[in-house]
């Protein structure tokens, strides 16, 4: 079997005239976090959808798992956790007993469920408060009973739908975290957000949605270099010696731009941060600060699209 | 392209998830108390009315359901028949919509379930709802009659009563297939209750007038035969049973009068006169089934019809919010 767990090939989706989704192809790998990001109204999450077999596709084929989601829509729904858009629970039922719900639904014997149940809400840290109403519960606490009932389902593929979106920044964070622990799990997750920033941070791999299309796709470095001619911004702070000439001799190093106060922007097209801490202090400098700036998604995007329209015009 | 895998499964636990929600929700005790309080005001009354005659009816425990005591002016039957549309709408209204609302569709539509079965878990589940109170409400009636008339209710009377209640609550399913469409076509749970009411209200007060002009039109200067008469009236009473309160009224009216032979004023007199049969004697309980078959029969092809609108409609729908 292939190491992908999802495939799509020209996938198409009208509504009326429009073309929501325009003939995407895309492969989701076993164990990775892939970032499905774009603007409001891209398309993603009517892809999510197709792949779900919970609207028609007008065209091309998906895969999910070896699955057709529209031929096998319950093979596909029984191994995929799907945590839908702003998600909703009942409200007068306890968290346990929508978990319960959702374990009868999926036909988990019930001495097993109880247990699972428990692992479940353990593990996104709601087991305290698993009896309390979910009329009660945060948005941050609905999101992570959601990554609970995935956890739950033992699902080989979790496709979250904007996430974080609504959250603060901790719970952000904490719910980022969970995303990790999945992973760790074994569980291939793909994520859509029109944050570029927030999650850039967990995806091994993106695509950048716009208007139907995939614009780029890649890790985050790639399609930084790609974009941006730079992968691996650096922020430098030494005195002592000719800084700055001792980066420009770096293999790997693209620019060096003096930030002021002993302070240095460096671009390299890998991670060059152990050469220059070794030669900075091999040469007699002393360093005091050595921080690997991420390469901005947003940034990328925008230059990208700003290309674009340079290009067409 | 066929798609694999039952359409059946998933029925079972949402059938019990909306059962156990219904039964223990407040809005099943608030219906619970309005057809309660509906029905007993006929039944006390003509329980009384009842115990002052002491006639030698063979089908005395029935007259308590079908009796019009003088002073209420109305039979209990007649009462079921107002409130129970009002008890299914109240059930199915929102079942739809209301998981929309709640953002909790695509979540449950995410799990290996068809929609055609969540959609029929939730009709089994409304329906066992109505069943439980129709039959808790039944047996309350029972007792009753037992208590108060002092007399044991015969078998055949136990075996007409029961049909009743199957009648009844075949009657509160296709008004719960009518909400629950609403349901699926309406996301504002509001809308979809006012327009569920509203065929209510049009098919208990303005659809007798609206038959009966329309007969009126129809009708000939002049009947020129009996047959003529009696054809016209059959088409009137066709009118009337497009209602399903018209259906349900028939229907038990035939189980809980065993004189019943022949529905409607008109030709009941006239045909059983011109058959020479004696409009009073009673049908044996087989001869009263074979009468309201097409009723009962009508009752659940509405039912169904509704409900695979309801399913078709729901399919096409999009399941984001
Ligand atoms: N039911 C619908 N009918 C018509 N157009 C729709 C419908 N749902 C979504 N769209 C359109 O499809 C496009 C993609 O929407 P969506 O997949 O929700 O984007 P995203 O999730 O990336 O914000 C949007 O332009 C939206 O207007
Ligand atoms: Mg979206």
């Amino acid at each position: 079997m292939s190491d992908n767990v999802i495939e799509a090939r020209g996938l198409l989706k009208l509504y009326g005239t429009a073309r929501a989704v325009n003939e995407i192809d895309l492969d989701i790998r076993r164990a990775e976090i892939f970032g499905l990001l774009g603007p409001n109204g891209a398309g993603k999450t009517t892809t999510i959808l197709m792949m779900l077999g919970l609207t028609e596709i007008s065209g091309g084929t998906v895969n999910v798992l070896g699955f057709d989601p529209v031929r096998q829509p319950l093979e596909v729904k029984r191994r995929v956790g799907y945590l839908p858009d702003s998600v909703g629970f009942y409200d007068h039922l306890t968290a346990r007993e929508n978990m319960r719900y959702t374990a009868r639904l999926l036909d988990i014997p019930r001495r097993d469920a109880e247990k699972r149940i428990e692992d479940a809400l353990a593990s996104v840290q709601l087991a305290d408060v698993g009896d309390k109403r979910v009329s009660t519960y945060s948005r941050g606490m609905r999101q992570r009973l959601g990554i609970a009932e995935i956890v739950m389902k033992g699902a080989e593929v979790a496709i979250l739908d904007e996430p974080t979106s609504g959250l603060d920044p901790h719970a952000t964070n904490e719910l980022l975290e969970m995303i990790r622990g999945l992973k760790k799990a074994g569980v291939a997750v793909m994520l859509s957000s029109h944050l570029l920033d927030r999650v850039q941070s967990v995806c091994d791999r993106v695509a950048l949605f716009n208007k139907g299309k995939i614009a780029l796709m890649g890790t985050v470095v790639e399609l930084a270099n790609q974009v941006l001619g730079a992968g691996h911004p650096l922020l430098v702070e030494a005195q002592g010696t000719d800084i700055e000439g001792v980066i420009r001799g770096i293999e790997g190093v693209q620019q060096v731009v003096a930030g002021g106060d002993g302070a240095w922007r460096v671009t390299a097209d890998r991670d060059v941060r152990a050469a220059v801490a070794h030669r900075i202090v091999t040469a007699g400098g002393s360093l005091t600060r050595l921080a690997d700036l991420q390469p901005s998604l947003e940034e990328v995007y925008t230059r990208y699209f700003q290309k674009e329209i340079r290009h067409a015009a | 392209m066929r798609r694999e895998g039952s359409p059946f499964t998933g029925v079972g636990p949402v059938f019990t998830k909306e059962l156990a929600d219904h039964l223990s929700s407040i809005r099943m005790m608030v219906l619970t108390l309005f057809v309660i309080v509906f029905g007993a005001f006929p039944v006390a009354s003509s329980l009384q009315q009842l115990r002052t005659v002491v006639s030698a009816d063979a089908y005395l425990f029935l007259r308590i359901f079908t009796l019009e005591p003088e002073r209420v002016q109305i039979t209990f039957v007649t009462a079921l028949n107002f409130i129970i549309p009002l008890m299914a709408i109240g059930l199915g209204f929102d079942s739809v919509n209301s998981e929309f609302n709640r953002r909790t569709l695509s979540r449950v539509l995410s799990q290996p379930i068809y929609r055609d079965a969540l959609l029929l878990g939730k009709f089994l589940g409304g329906l066992a709802t109505l069943a439980v109170g129709l039959m808790a409400l039944w047996l309350i009636v029972f007792g009753a009659g037992l208590l108060l008339l002092g007399v044991p209710p015969g078998g055949v009377e136990v075996a007409r009563a029961a049909g009743f209640l199957v009648v009844a609550i075949a009657y509160g399913g296709v008004w719960l297939a009518v909400s629950m469409l609403f349901s699926v076509i309406f996301r504002s749970t509001a809308t979809s209750a006012l327009c569920a009411l509203g065929l209510w209200l049009f098919f208990f007060i303005l659809w007798p007038m609206v038959a009966s002009s329309i007969a009126m039109s129809m009708a000939p200067v002049q009947f020129t035969s009996a047959d003529e008469l009696l054809g016209f009236e059959q088409f009137g009473q066709a009118l009337m049973r497009v209602s399903p309160g018209t259906l349900f009224s028939e229907a038990v009216a035939a189980l809980l009068n065993p004189e019943t032979r022949v529905f409607g004023d008109f030709s009941n007199l006239f045909l059983a006169r011109s058959r020479g049969t004696i409009p009073n004697a009673p049908l044996p309980f087989d001869q009263s089934l074979l009468l309201i078959w097409p009723q009962v029969t009508g009752l659940v092809a509405a039912m169904i019809v509704l409900f695979a609108a309801a399913y078709v409609i729901f399919q096409r729908e999009e399941v984001r919010a």
